[in-house]
């Protein structure tokens, strides 16, 4: 039962800058996936925390504490490793056991956290095994097991699922959500992969080149995200980005050789022609409307179909639509303006309607 | 995954195989076999008269008590050098392995008493541990102790184990590093999460998974102890004082080659020669079986 503070570390790897300086404050119990390309700085960031590696500067505080000088042993976290670093030449009890016993914990104590951590995992035949005799799935369980029998302050989760087959990562997925909830303790999740992220994480930090590009829910990632990076990176298929420039009065916004879009939720400040970027996810398009779409690749689901088409611009665009379409000719589509997203076309940050109060000339600076 | 390859003609693989046990049939099987029938033999010492003395060879060599001094000097010695030349050898690679300033430096100098000749070796300690001008040596006598490794035994005995293993620590060094380096840095990582100390976690962590390097070098080791520690021996001591460094393989030489007693001598070699397929057997049914973390 652990509160984790993370203030603003830095990471750099000779003049390489991994982090770029992560605030972050998780709340006790609560599930944190951090979530990012490879080379993001995620990883890093877990290994901060873990104590392997020392921040440039910076600080990190574990329930009040504050722990950044200590070493890994001294900060009462467990981890559990993507290739599960198991120790090969121990059975899966002493394996287990191995951190209740270098801290003196009685063996008849041991013996009993290991026992219900096993029943727990469904290990309880396997305890006299080596890792070798164990498939991936029960490793990735022993490597659970050995995170949970020390009681922690915190997990730590360094893409734990990422060398499972399809099939078992989605089984351990659920699994280590529900043992989150029933232990209830604070949780630090690692993963590339954004369906993990969405369904693991009370809160999702999205990383983008060592800064956090938007910390917050799923939902509230999917719905507004904070940058095109953001918008690009959860969902799937990935969001399309149209080029677009701000029309008199940022009430609408004119698609590159297009036609005018009218936001449904308000205005945009900024001048006339400002650059803009919409975001609109492949399934927020309508069969009928403005733009005549080419497609060039279909790809049937079954209850849904993916459409890759060109705009007359050249433009790119990814189609979701409900079951098949009628003809496979060219379609002419429209966005739900409801569902589109408004980003600044330099900085690609999102750009959210104005406030119907402060309608007026408030937004003339831009 | 065994590759098969098949070969269209029975010859061929015959034919690859040829020169190696062409070499193999000259320069083993040729003079073993030689040794193991002239163990059988005994000649006069002018080589005019030989007779079929069947064991007796053997018999007279275990009933030697110089031989049995022999035997135990050995033992003495290739413990000695195998546990030093293993112990030195696994801290340095420890070391080694920590990612310090000029490791490659490091490891380059630590590789370099493999290249050196025994005999050169030799003269380098001798440099080190002779009594007048010798560096340790001169500073023994300084500080009062007698030390005269041409007069003392026991300090002979010192002098060509800390020499001959001095030569065996580098490649020792070499097998212990890429023992250490293929342990996943995971591994260690979650144990220093689990809480053990640098010490627990060499101790039952690195050490238990270094185990099969430790098994295949102890072997290695007691072969070189055993068999390829004549150079060093022969430039430091030439066996003495008073026999006090003559090991079998040693005394083998001396007894063959200097006192021309060629059947004790291949009695000799053929007991060592089965001390060697003892370890080599060891050797293999272990290493085979070895468990591969």
């Amino acid at each position: 039962m652990a509160t984790l503070t993370v203030h603003g570390v830095p990471k750099s790897f000779g003049k390489v800058a991994v982090l770029h300086g992560i605030d972050l404050s998780v709340a006790d119990g609560e599930m944190i996936v951090i979530v990012g390309a490879s080379g993001c700085g995620k990883s890093t960031l877990l290994r901060i925390v873990a104590g392997l590696e020392t921040a440039t500067e910076g600080r990190i505080v574990i329930s009040g504490a504050d722990v950044t000088r200590l070493e890994p042993a001294e900060r009462d976290i467990a981890m559990v490793f993507q290739n599960y670093a198991l120790y090969p030449h121990m059975s899966v009890f002493e394996n287990m056991s191995y951190g209740l016993r270098i801290r003196g914990v009685p063996k008849p104590e041991i013996a009993r956290r290991v026992q219900q951590a096993a029943e727990m995992l469904g290990l309880g035949a396997l305890l006299q095994r080596r890792p070798r005799e164990l498939s991936g799935g029960q490793r990735q369980r022993v490597a659970m097991g050995r995170a949970i029998v020390r009681e922690p302050k915190l997990f730590l989760f360094d893409e734990p699922l990422s060398n499972l087959d399809a099939k078992l990562r989605v089984a351990m997925r659920a699994e280590i959500k529900r043992l989150q909830r029933r232990l209830g303790v604070t949780s630090l999740f690692v993963t590339h992969d954004q369906v993990e992220a969405m369904t693991l994480g009370d809160r999702l930090v999205v990383m983008n080149q060592g800064r956090a590009a938007q910390v917050a829910t799923p939902m509230e990632i999917f719905a507004r995200p904070a940058d095109t990076y953001v918008a690009g990176f959860i969902g799937s298929p990935a969001m399309n980005f149209l080029p677009a420039t701000l029309t008199e009065g940022g009430l609408g916004a004119r698609i590159a050789d297009g036609p005018v879009i009218r936001f449904a939720d308000g205005p945009r400040p900024g001048m006339a022609g400002r650059a803009l970027t919409l975001g609109i996810r492949p399934e927020h398009f309508a069969l009928g409307g403005p733009l005549p779409l080419t497609p060039d690749l279909i790809e049937p689901l079954g209850s849904e179909t993916v459409v890759h088409g060109r705009l007359p611009s050249g433009q790119e665009v990814t189609l979701r639509l409900a079951g098949m379409p009628a003809s496979l000719g060219t379609l002419e589509i429209g966005i739900r303006a409801e569902h589109l997203h408004v980003f600044d076309g330099e900085t690609g940050l999102r750009m959210d309607a104005q406030p119907a109060a402060a309608l007026t000339p408030a937004w003339q600076g831009g | 995954m065994r590759k098969k390859v098949i070969f269209p003609q029975v010859g061929l693989p015959y034919l690859l195989l040829l020169p190696q046990l062409a070499i193999t049939f000259v320069f083993f099987f040729l003079p073993a076999g030689q040794a193991i029938w002239f163990s059988f033999l005994r000649q006069d010492a002018f080589g005019i008269r030989t007779e079929f003395v069947g064991l007796e060879n053997f018999v007279e060599l275990f009933q030697d008590p110089l031989y049995l001094d022999s035997v135990w000097i050995t033992l003495v010695f290739s413990f000695w050098v195998t546990a030093l030349a293993m112990s030195v050898a696994l801290g340095l690679a420890v070391l080694a392995d920590r990612h310090i300033r000029g490791a490659t430096a490091y490891k380059t100098l630590l590789i370099w008493p493999y290249a050196i000749a025994p005999a050169v070796a030799a003269v380098l300690w001798i440099f080190i541990f002779h009594p007048q001008i010798g560096l340790l040596g001169k500073f023994l006598n300084g500080i009062g102790v007698r030390w005269d490794y041409k007069l003392n035994g026991t300090q002979a005995l010192i002098t060509v184990i800390v020499a001959s293993a001095w030569k065996q620590v580098s490649y020792n060094f070499l097998f212990f590093l890429a023992g250490l380096q293929s342990i996943p840095r995971s591994v260690l990582e979650a144990a220093a999460i689990d809480g053990a100390s640098p010490a627990r976690r060499f101790w039952t962590v690195v050490f238990p998974l270094l185990s099969p390097t430790t098994f295949f070098l102890l072997v290695i080791n007691l072969t070189y102890a055993f068999f390829d520690t004549f150079g060093v021996i022969d430039a430091l001591t030439k066996g003495g004082p008073a026999k006090a460094t003559s090991t079998l393989i040693y005394r083998a030489y001396i007894d063959g080659r200097v006192n021309l007693d060629l059947g004790s001598s291949s009695a000799q070699s053929v007991v060592l020669m089965l001390a060697v397929i003892a370890l080599t057997a060891v050797q293999f049914r272990f290493i085979e079986r070895k468990v591969h973390y």
